[in-house]
């Protein structure tokens, strides 16, 4: 156990100085706050209806923005953007061991391969809960202002509506960061990870979507077994009622409770491939 | 020797990928407190032997013993240091944080850190970024990291590549030292001074088998004779054609005869006889990089066995 906590302490010290997993992080705070804040309000102000705020009048924008909706607001970029770039980290975790020769140095120095890779998990799981306080804390502040500003109330949603849907939200980024990080470790390596699992994001899963949906129904059941299919699903069972429409891919296509059973099972699914993979392959990196 | 206690033990080690083995049936004893030198060309399987030992690599069959434990044990782990194929750091750490993390995986406290660097001449380099760092500044950071753990087993694979001839020196009086406190060190190596300067025992290892095993002493055996005469082409004729001289070459100009003493008048004579001027001979001992090449070059191997039935 002492190994465990130990590993999972120098992994999230790796991170903590890795300018990559800053990035990452800046780069999901900026979707947010651009996406979730910055449009809206624009919209709101200048009247204008652009493409991403057609059919909205400029109450419901400013609705949108303001805190009441700070839950939505954050927790909605969780199934695609955001789980992109969990992916993104997920596979830096692992894939860059491989191509940076460091695996050989971390498996050579006491705990066991098992040990190893549940402490990277463990610290992704950690640094994905970071990120989630760190976007919530970032739209929260971003709410306030702009109901100071417009001289709106603060009405915050309910304590239980924050911890559901922030929690789903950690969930769903950690599901993807985990799936991100077996792909390192099956491909050992970095680019082809990242580069299959954003295609597979957001190409694959609304194309599969949009085809069950209308020409091949028969996908349907495929479907539904998708993680960013059940990830949505997910955060849209537990969001409070929007004011605004929801991002691409965030859709109730199965119900709340299979979506939190699919994105457990995939999560736990990623974890328990990498220790049947990590532990019996041979390190030659 | 026999009675000291063994660090490491390999019996029929074997690794192969397809049809083609890279280690093939390598057996070793290695005693404690023992410099071991591991010696073989490139690709001859020396990194693939330590990545079993370490338990990085699954061997195809075979066994090892690392201090009494299985290979990749994590109680032989944590007495065990080593630096396999080049130092793996991480580039946007600094050496300082590189060697925390591997401080905090080894279960080892953080102070041992500053001694690490101090011990390979780091001490003011440990601020930087690894990626900032020399080929020969990495290669003291991996040498560090390995002995961060206070190890009795140390195992270094090409230390001395990237140093310049400064940091080759200090790193063969690094392993000398680490021999002198008591660590078990197996170094492989295909630099033969090197191991030649350091080691105890030796084991040349060439496409995946030991060829020879034992002291430095015993590998190069007896001296040979060495012939400075012209022409040397009627020289080497004449002495090839001696019965009593096992092997001949030509090593740079002078000729080098494996013989035994007493039958160096007898050499001379019969050179004089064919007209030879002789101006020079002497006793040389063969350097182990001779040996070497006798044991891994194949090609001179056989052109020397065809010339000496000429």
């Amino acid at each position: 156990m002492s190994d465990l906590v130990n590993v999972t302490r120098a992994e999230l010290a790796k991170l903590a100085r890795r300018p990559a997993a800053w990035v990452l992080l800046a780069a999901a705070i900026v979707l947010s706050q651009v996406f979730g804040f910055l449009i809206p309000y624009l919209g709101y102000r200048t009247g204008s209806g652009g493409p991403s705020t057609e059919g909205q009048t400029a109450q419901q924008l400013l609705a949108s923005t303001l805190p009441a909706q700070v839950v939505t607001n954050t927790a909605a970029a969780f199934p695609v953007f955001s789980g992109a770039l969990a992916l993104v980290l997920g596979a830096l975790v692992t894939g860059s061991e491989f191509t940076g020769g460091t695996i050989k140095t971390l498996l050579t120095q006491g705990p066991r391969r098992g040990v190893v890779l549940g402490g990277q998990v463990a610290a992704l799981v950690v640094a994905t809960g970071i990120g989630v306080v760190a976007l919530f804390a970032t739209c929260a502040a971003s709410s306030a202002g702009i109901a100071v500003a417009e001289h709106q109330v603060l009405d915050w949603p309910s304590l239980g509506a924050m911890a559901s849907g922030l929690g789903s939200g950690w969930l769903v980024v950690t599901m993807w960061a985990v799936l991100g990080a077996a792909l390192g470790l099956l491909l050992r390596s970095v680019a082809l990870p990242i580069g299959l699992g954003v295609v597979w994001i957001l190409g694959i899963e609304n194309l599969i979507s949009a085809v069950a949906a209308g020409s091949l129904t028969a996908l349907q059941p495929l479907r539904d077994v998708l993680p960013g299919v059940s990830s949505g699903s997910l955060i849209t069972a537990v969001l409070p009622a929007q004011t605004a429409s929801l991002p691409p891919g965030v859709r109730a296509v199965v119900s709340g409770e299979r979506g939190l059973f699919t994105v457990v099972l995939y999560a736990v699914g990623s974890a328990l491939l990498m220790l049947a993979v990590g532990r019996r392959r041979d390190v030659v990196a | 020797m026999t009675t000291r206690p063994v660090a490491l033990r390999v019996e029929g080690l074997t690794k192969r990928y397809g049809a083609n083995a890279a280690v093939d049936g390598v057996s070793l004893t290695v005693h404690r407190g023992e410099v071991f030198g591991f010696l073989g060309p490139n690709g001859a399987g020396k990194t693939t032997t330590l990545r079993m030992l370490l338990g990085l690599v699954a061997p195809t069959s075979g066994r090892a013993e690392v201090l009494g434990r299985p290979p990749g044990d994590p109680t032989a782990l944590r007495r065990t240091g080593s630096l396999i194929e080049g130092p793996g750091f991480y580039p946007y750490l600094t050496g300082r944080a590189n060697l925390r993390t591997v401080a905090r995986y080894a279960g080892v406290p953080a102070d041992r850190v500053d001694e690490a660097l101090a011990s390979v001449g780091l001490g003011d380099r440990g601020a930087d970024r690894f990626a900032t760092y020399s080929l020969g500044l990495k290669q003291r950071l991996g040498v560090a990291a390995a002995l961060l753990k206070d190890p009795e087993l140390v195992l270094l694979d090409e230390p001395t590549n990237g140093l310049d001839p400064q940091g080759m020196r200090e790193m063969r009086t690094l392993v000398v030292d680490l021999g002198r406190q008591g660590r078990t060190v197996v170094l492989s190596s295909h630099l033969l001074a090197e191991v030649q300067q350091v080691c105890g025992r030796v084991a040349v290892i060439d496409r995946g088998r030991i060829v020879r095993e034992g002291t430095v002493e015993e590998l190069r055996g007896e001296a040979e004779l060495e012939i400075l005469a012209t022409p040397s082409d009627t020289a080497l004729a004449r002495l090839r054609a001696l019965p009593c001289i096992e092997q001949v070459r030509r090593v740079d100009g002078a000729l080098l005869a494996k013989a035994a003493t007493r039958h160096t008048a007898e050499f001379n004579r019969a050179l004089v006889e064919a007209g030879v001027a002789v101006t020079g001979l002497r006793r040389a001992e063969r350097a182990l990089e001779d040996v070497f090449f006798d044991l891994t070059d194949h090609e001179t191997e056989h052109d020397t066995k065809e010339a000496s039935h000429v």
